[in-house]
């Protein structure tokens, strides 16, 4: 028989005082690195996605096109927590360790680069085509087009599908606390689902929710506040 | 000027081959407002993004001033469209820049200074009536605004061709007729040749010296705006140059004959014509459509009518075909 027993609070209290406020630090630290590493990585790709097609501002091969996709998906259908066992020989390399907060930034940022690509590209396929026309009637380059026209006109989306692409790396953070990650999850898991300390984690949930309530609320702001199409 | 010679276009879709041009060949004078006017799917777009190889024909050649552009790397080509600017039926501004900003893009792609550039945006502003939107986003502005904000951002790098791709297509009459305006005047001022896409007829009206009738990928009919439009050869232009609606008009007793005339100039416009001939020859026409046109300052008036048997069709012919600045013929039904 499985019952929820609350630990006095008391000891709650002693464990949140003493252990939280680094582990909000891991948590906070590890989400923004791994997502600034991953869009690094993924907005040149989600890039390549759209302007490498046939008829994009920079057609590439189609076997490399096609690679690239093939690529991204595979990666993107790993779940997440095999994913950070399949990587601990890179991470190994990377790191020099497999475990800590800093060793689970290398997983993260293999699973979300992929989504960030996804998402870059996504942004991109809204930016009208007759706008890329009309930039190559007046002797843009390609990589003006992509520079002034696609990123530029495209901004407000990419700011609101980078704040989806942070408020998700945030819930994978927590995932890697079962295998050796830092940060909140990490807690969670140790005290609720170790040592059946159920109030530490009931705060450690509630703190994730708030972060992810914080991230989407500065991101809504920020995608409205850059978008001039509604003036 | 611009020679464009034996073009055809051909696109490869899901269900076969398009061929959007077959052989066109025009010539575009320097200082010419030269229309290209047909109705949607006759292949307008496809030519004009010829001219500026924005598409590249199958075959044929584009000479601007001699230079066979096909025959250009993607450098030089990109220099000389910065000559060749072009205004667009969905204005294509960019949503995220203010129209200072706007103005000075093309100048910003060719490397120009950014205080230089927007010293240049500003006079172009002026130019074209809106001196105190520099700040304005494009959401804020009108159709017409717009439009204008385009036109000034075009001529930015103060190009040799204009090219507009429907450019008043978008726009209620009173706005279109300010539009031309601002490239009548543009075209004065500046020197400009004007090549200018559309389906409308009063546009080519109004503001072209010469047009080309594009039918289904060909060229049917070319000249000065006055000679197609007063005396229209091929089907194309004719459906575009007269009053329509009397086709359907069924014949009553069978013997009835048609006839289209065209007026030239206002002295015919101004004459009783139909009067005098039921007077002077007792032919007893009735009017089945009529309207009246200025082409380039002058008036053209035509009309069709209809009389009762073959005997007054010949008499009304010859005593039209009496009368200067007249054209009369035979309607044939279609029937």
């Amino acid at each position: 028989m499985n019952s929820f027993l609350f630990e006095p609070l008391s000891e709650t209290w002693r464990i949140v005082s003493s252990e939280f406020p680094f582990a909000i630090w891991e948590t906070l630290y590890a989400t923004v690195l791994s997502t600034a590493l991953a869009i690094i990585l993924g907005l040149p790709l989600g890039i390549l996605l759209v302007a490498g097609e046939e008829d994009g501002v920079l057609p590439l091969p189609k076997w490399l096109l096609q690679a690239l996709n093939v690529i991204i998906n595979i990666l993107r259908s790993v779940p997440f927590i095999i994913l950070m066992i399949l990587v601990i020989p890179l991470t190994r390399l990377l790191v020099g360790k497999a475990y800590g907060t800093m060793a689970s930034v290398v997983p993260l940022v293999i699973a979300a680069f992929p989504f960030i690509a996804r998402l870059v590209e996504s942004s991109l396929r809204e930016v009208d085509p007759n706008l890329i026309e009309m930039a190559r009637s007046m002797g843009a380059t390609p990589f003006q087009i992509i520079t002034k026209v696609m990123l530029r006109e495209s901004v407000p989306s990419l700011i609101s599908n980078c704040t989806i692409a942070i408020t998700t790396i945030l819930g994978y953070t927590a995932m890697s606390g079962a295998v050796g990650g830092g940060g909140l999850g990490k807690l969670a898991i140790t005290y609720g689902y170790n040592r059946y300390m159920y109030g530490v984690m009931a705060v450690a949930v509630i703190l994730l929710v708030v972060m992810v309530q914080l991230f989407q609320m500065i991101g809504t702001k920020t995608a409205t506040r850059s978008d001039m199409r509604k003036r | 000027m611009i020679t464009l010679e034996g073009l055809s276009k051909t696109f490869r879709t899901a269900d076969g081959t398009v061929e959007a041009l077959k052989n066109v060949s025009l010539t575009v004078n320097d200082g010419d407002i030269y229309g290209i006017i047909g109705m949607s799917g006759a292949g307008k777009s496809t030519l004009v993004r010829c001219i500026n190889l924005l598409e590249r024909p199958t075959e044929g050649t584009i000479r601007i001033d001699g230079q066979d552009l096909c025959a250009l790397s993607e450098n030089e080509l990109r220099s000389v469209r910065r000559e060749i600017s072009m205004i667009f039926q969905s204005f294509n501004l960019l949503a995220q820049r203010n129209c200072l900003k706007n103005i000075c893009f093309p100048l910003e792609l060719a490397g120009v200074k950014k205080k230089e550039a927007e010293a240049r945006a500003h006079e172009l502003l002026e130019f074209v009536g809106l001196p105190d939107k520099a700040d304005s986003y494009p959401s804020q502005l009108s159709g017409g605004q717009k439009q204008r904000v385009a036109i000034a951002r075009a001529l930015a790098t103060d190009p040799k061709v204009l090219l507009c791709d429907e450019a008043t297509s978008a726009l209620d009459p009173k706005t279109t007729h300010d539009i031309l305006q601002l490239l009548r005047d543009l075209h004065s001022k500046l020197g400009l040749t004007i090549i200018i896409i559309t389906h409308q007829m009063s546009v080519v009206e109004e503001i072209c010296s010469r047009v080309a009738i594009l039918d289904n990928g060909s060229v049917v009919e070319e000249g000065p705006v006055e000679t197609v439009f007063s005396a229209p050869k091929s089907d194309a232009a004719k459906r575009l140059v007269f009053p329509d609606g009397y086709e359907a008009l069924p014949y009553v007793s069978g013997s009835e004959k048609r006839l289209r005339i065209v007026f030239r100039g206002a002295s015919t416009t101004s004459t009783p014509l139909i009067a005098q001939m039921a007077m002077e020859k007792g032919i007893l026409a009735s009017i089945l459509a009529a309207s009246i046109k200025t082409i380039s300052d002058k008036e053209y008036g035509s009309m069709v009518l209809e009389v009762p048997d073959k005997a007054s069709l010949d008499a009304a012919l010859s005593y039209l075909s009496g009368t200067p600045d007249i054209v009369a013929e035979e309607v044939v039904s279609n029937e």
